[in-house]
Order: C-alpha cells, then structure tokens, then sequence
C-alpha cells in the first residue's frame, strides 16, 4: 500500500518551566510507493522513531496528514490502520509460548473478522514457516536467542497480514553476524510478501544495504530521500555526506581559488564559475589515488591490509578527521618507510560544501 | 576444595550463631514445650509429657473462637484487600493530574498508629444509648435502624474487624502494585495496542501474568500477616477480646501466657504451634497454586 506523509510535524512540551515546545519532527513530505522496503536513517534524537510511531499510530502528529493508500488514517488508532510493527526489544510477552504470541493478534480480532481456532492456527503456522521457526513454536521468548526472538517478532507483526510493517532498530539488539543475516531475511521477507515496509535505524549500511530508499534526517528534518547508492554518491549538504559511508568521509578544510579547489596549497580540482570562499571538501575513502606526483601530501601513519584492499593511515593539519583513511587496492605497491604519501583524487568521489552553510556546491 | 568449603561456612558463621540462637533454638524450645504437661517457667518443671496440651487446646471453646475468628478474617480479608489494592493501584497508574496526592493520601493509613485508627473506627462505629455513630447514622438516613458494631452481634463486629483489616494492610499493597506496575515496560503496552487489544485483555493478558509475581508475593504476606492478627482486634474490641467473642489464635497464645487466664505457656506453646502448622500449610498450598500462575521473567 502506498504511504503519503504530508507536511508531517510532531512536537511535544517541553520539560520544566518556560521551556519552549520542542519539535522532533518537521514538515516531513514524502510519498513511499507500494511494495517498497525504506529505511529511516538518523543519529539519536533526530525523529526516525517519532515519524515511524505516527505512521504507526502509536503517536498523533501536531499537524499534516498520513495517507495510507487514498485513506487518510491520521486520526485513527494503530488496529484501524492495519500495520505490523516491530519493536526494538521485541516485545513478546516473556509468559506466552511463541505460539501464544504469534497468536495474540489474531485472537484480538473481533467481528466479522473473527477467526476459528484452526484458521489461527494455520495463520500463525504460516508466519511462523515465513521467518523458519516453526520448530520453535512451544517455546518461551526466553529460552530463544536475540535472533530467534526477532523472527518471532517478525512472525506476529506479520500474523494479521498488515498493509504495512514497521520495524523500530530491528537489528540493534543482535551481534555483528546475526545482524547480516537478519537483515537479508528481511529483505527476502519483503520481497515475498511485498508488503511496504518502514525502518528505523542509525546504521548506515544496515539502511544502505537493504532499503530500496533511504530517507536521512537530522533534528527533526529529512535532509535527503533517494536510492541509498545515489545518496551516497550524490550527498546534498555535508551531514548526510558525513553519515554516509564506512570508513567515513575524510573532510578537510579547503577554499575555492580563482576557480580552483584547493587544500591548503594543494590545487585538487578546477572549480568554474565558483567565487572565491572558505568551503569543506568531503573525500570518500576510495576517491584517492596514490600518486607520486599527487597534489595531497599527507603524513604516513600506517597501512593496513584487509585482504582486498589496503587501508593508508595517514594526517593532515587541514584534515577534520583526526586520522585520514584511504582505501587502495592491493595493486598498488605503497612505500611503508617513506614519512609521506602523496594521493591525487577521483572527481566523482570529492564534494564540496560550503564553510558556513554546509550545503553541496557543485563543481 | 574442601578449604574453600570451611571458609564459607566460617563467613556464614555470625549469620547462623544469631538465627540459631534467636530463631531456631525459640522456634524447637516452643515444640518441646508444647509436649510438656504443665510446664512452669519460673520452676522449670512439669509434669508429664504427651499430647494432652494439644487436647486440651483443641478443646477449648475459647481457641476454636479464636480459630474461627481467625479464619473468617484471613478468608475475608486477604483476598478482598488484595483485589482492591489491585484496583486502586490500575485506577493510580492511568490517571495522570494529582497521582501523587492520591498515591500520599493512600499511604497515610500505612503510617498512622494501629490504635489510633482503632480510635477512630470505634467513635465512626459505635453506638451508645445516647449517640450514634457516623455510620449508624448513615444507616439510619436510608431507613436503617442502628447497629453496635462494638458491643454488638458477631456479624457487625466480625464486619469491623475485616473493613478495619483491610483498610490497615491496604496502602502497603497498593505501594508494591503502583511500582510494580510501572515497572511494566510500555512497549508492551504499545505492542498490545497496535494489535487492537481490548482494555481488559491487555490487563488480565499481559499486566497481570508481569506483575504476578508481586501479587503473590503480597498474597503470601497477606495471609501470613492475616493469620498473625491480633493489635486489630485489641485496637477496636480492648484487651478482654475473650469476653468480647473476636479473639484471634495470636490472642490466645498472649493470653494464655500473660492474660487473666495467663501462665499456662505449655497450651501457648501448643496454640502457636498449631497456628504455625496451619499457616506452613496454606504456605505451601499458596507456591503449589503460584507454579502454575506466577510468571517469573529471566
């Protein structure tokens, strides 16, 4: 089902005396297309909760409209909209068997949508089967590992066959291994039900790696919406850049120069058109190339091999990172002896912002 | 191994000297006695031993007063106390303006004299030949006519006692209930509510299988401390609680040891035990019914 956020605000009081109202989300417009998988990205605090519990229905928004479809469902409650949500911890009732939790929603139905004992049954049985714990049905949520746990989270937000699912940081209760595979089930898992899907996160490359869109925020507002490989390739201001990618950005401090990019004294890139100012340059980890003749001389830290690349260390007085992390591949033969390495750069992989607004500048 | 073994029991060593001597010895001392026939403390001596004390307080028409009495207020008051406090602290958790006033307002009883309350249960209870008391007087407005519940039958003064009861015991229960259940997390709450769980159902499904841990916890106290009753009953009905009819198990031992018809400490031996048989038994009925209902989370 398609989803259409409209002009989407929350605020709420704010604590103590005289303190203003403080808003988590801003005027969030967005229209997510049926059938996709999106990701929610942001650090803590910027609103990716918030937006997903209105869309959910968990909290009312100060103003705009959610659309489900041509249905406006903003003022209904959460078992009117027909989504699945899954929480952050999970959420199982720790006294139910798995059963009994996968169960749960389907005995709240009432009506003409009440269920037989056996269409329950054979609902839950095939929930269960979607996410591979059919073997586990009579167990407590205790005795299950954190992934375990999960699918059955899974399992009982899928149970009523929800227009939507919404899952709050699916991922961030499990260990590093898990977390990979969680997250290709759950691609797979949307793919088969086609149901649209909502995600929370603050990993990166959790929403990289499987949403069909990324939606980043900061403070409350969407800073940019798109496939994640066009975010990452295209940031639009310095935040999202610096989100974006592992390693991250290597930012530098930098100006424009009779329409040239420089660092310091080093010219990188022509700049046409662009007047002289103070800007950051962005440069991802894969964007240097070494060159003994390169304009970027930058001191030798160290190098680290990672089997299909190699990783230099190295420092700059202009660089904003502590450290500036280059990814090489192994071809590439580096001097380790040598005090300084001299990169030149990939155009594609260098952004510029500007030094006080930090929007994109395109060269 | 073996070393280490010693060396624990060396740091258990003062916790035990103190139980032994404070609780065990007492504890076995009270069983002796109560085989002793005659036992006098101040001699060291009895007569015989045997089970005539047992008899004897089996017989006693005053203990199985005592016995009923008690009974009826444990089967009374425990589960209505606990089922109110139940109420109380849901109705104190959904509501948000003045939660803390009502939350003090409902622990005042908590910190008030037992006797002082019995004060006032008495002059809201009584009636004498000349006054009425408020609740007779409530009685008498729709058409009722007056009752002493002080000095009257058994039925008003066994009402007392139960509503005093339960009006002592109440704001401790509802104390453990309101923090019990904000220790609920909400996201189960949240999880119920996007699945369209009734009211009801999230309460009897999901809040009480998480809190009943500390529901049992207070139905244990409960009838423990029901079965212990006795400044209840000397705050509303005097000392003399066998004239009175309202005399409880705990009653009879005291008097039995001190009271006007004191020193005789092997039939307050054999009382308490008996009591104590009784209440190791509902005990232990009370975890056989818990294994089934009470949920303890990991």
């Amino acid at each position: 089902m398609k989803i259409q956020l409209q002009e989407l605000t929350k605020s709420f009081p704010g604590r103590g005396r005289n303190s203003s109202r403080v808003t988590a989300v801003k005027d969030f417009n967005f229209e997510i297309p049926d059938g996709e998988l999106i990701g929610l990205l942001g650090p803590s605090g910027c609103g990716k909760s918030t937006t997903l519990n209105m869309i959910c229905g968990l909290e009312k928004p100060t103003s705009g409209r959610i659309l489900f479809g041509d249905k406006d469902v903003t003022t209904l409650p959460p078992e009117k909209r027909g989504v699945g949500m899954v929480f952050q911890n999970y959420a199982l009732y720790p006294h139910l068997t798995v059963r009994q939790n996968i169960i749960f929603p389907l005995q709240n139905l009432k009506g003409k949508e009440k269920l037989s004992k056996a269409e329950m049954e054979k609902r839950a049985m095939d929930a269960a089967a979607l996410v591979q714990i059919r073997e586990l049905m009579d167990r407590k949520p205790g005795e299950l590992s954190g992934g375990q746990q999960q699918r059955v989270a899974i399992a009982r937000a899928l149970v009523k066959l929800p227009h939507v699912l919404l899952l709050d940081e699916p991922l961030s209760n499990l260990d590093a291994r898990l977390r990979l595979q969680t997250r290709e089930e759950i691609r797979k898992i949307q793919r088969a039900t086609k149901i649209t899907t909502v995600f929370v996160t603050h990993d990166q490359e959790e929403a990289m790696s499987i949403s069909d869109r990324i939606v980043v925020m900061k403070a409350g507002v969407v800073q940019q919406i798109g496939k994640p490989q066009e975010v990452y390739d295209d940031p639009v201001n310095l935040f999202v850049a610096k989100f974006l990618g592992t390693p991250p950005i290597n930012v530098w401090k930098g100006e424009i120069r009779n329409e040239k990019l420089c660092i310091g004294d080093a010219v990188l890139l022509d700049a046409p058109g662009q007047k002289d100012r103070a800007v950051f340059v962005g440069i991802r980890p894969e964007g240097f190339v070494l060159k003994e003749d390169g304009p970027l001389i930058c001191r030798l830290g160290g190098v680290e091999v990672m089997g299909r690349d190699i990783s230099i260390v190295s420092t700059h007085e202009a660089s904003l990172n502590p450290t500036i992390r280059s990814i090489i591949s192994t071809e590439t033969k580096v001097d380790t002896a040598s005090e300084t390495v001299r990169f030149a750069v990939k155009p594609a992989k260098v952004f510029v912002f500007d030094g006080s607004s930090e929007e994109r500048i395109r060269i | 191994m073996e070393n280490r073994n010693f060396k624990g029991w060396l740091y258990l060593l003062p916790a035990l000297l103190f139980l032994g001597a404070f609780l065990v010895y007492p504890l076995i001392d009270v069983f002796v006695y109560s085989f002793e026939e005659g036992y006098n403390s101040a001699s060291q001596t009895y007569y015989g031993t045997g089970m005539y004390n047992y008899s004897y307080v089996l017989h006693d028409p005053y203990f199985l007063q005592a016995l009923k009495n008690t009974l009826l207020l444990v089967a009374v008051t425990v589960p209505v106390s606990t089922l109110l406090a139940l109420l109380i602290s849901v109705a104190l958790s959904s509501v948000k303006p003045l939660r803390k006033l009502y939350q003090t307002v409902y622990f005042l009883p908590y910190v008030t004299n037992t006797l002082a309350i019995g004060l006032v249960f008495m002059i809201l209870f009584k009636k004498t030949a000349y006054t009425d008391g408020l609740i007779n007087l409530v009685l008498n407005f729709f058409g009722g006519g007056s009752v002493d519940f002080i000095d009257g039958p058994y039925w008003a003064k066994m009402l007392v006692l139960c509503v005093y009861t339960i009006w002592v015991v109440m704001p401790f229960k509802i104390l453990i209930l309101t923090s019990a259940l904000a220790s609920v997390n909400q996201t189960y709450y949240n999880a119920a509510r996007v699945d369209g769980t009734s009211r009801f159902r999230i309460f009897y499904k999901i809040t009480l299988p998480m809190i009943s841990p500390t529901v049992f916890y207070l139905v244990i106290t409960g009838f423990i401390g029901a079965f212990k009753a006795y400044s209840d009953a000397v705050a509303l009905f005097g000392t003399n609680l066998n004239a009175a009819g309202m005399n409880t198990i705990v009653g009879y031992v005291y008097d039995m040891l001190y009271g006007d018809s004191g020193g005789y400490p092997s039939y307050a031996s054999a009382a308490a035990i008996i009591l104590f048989v009784i209440v190791l038994t509902i005990t232990c009925i009370n975890l056989l019914v818990s294994r089934k209902h009470v949920h303890y989370s990991k």
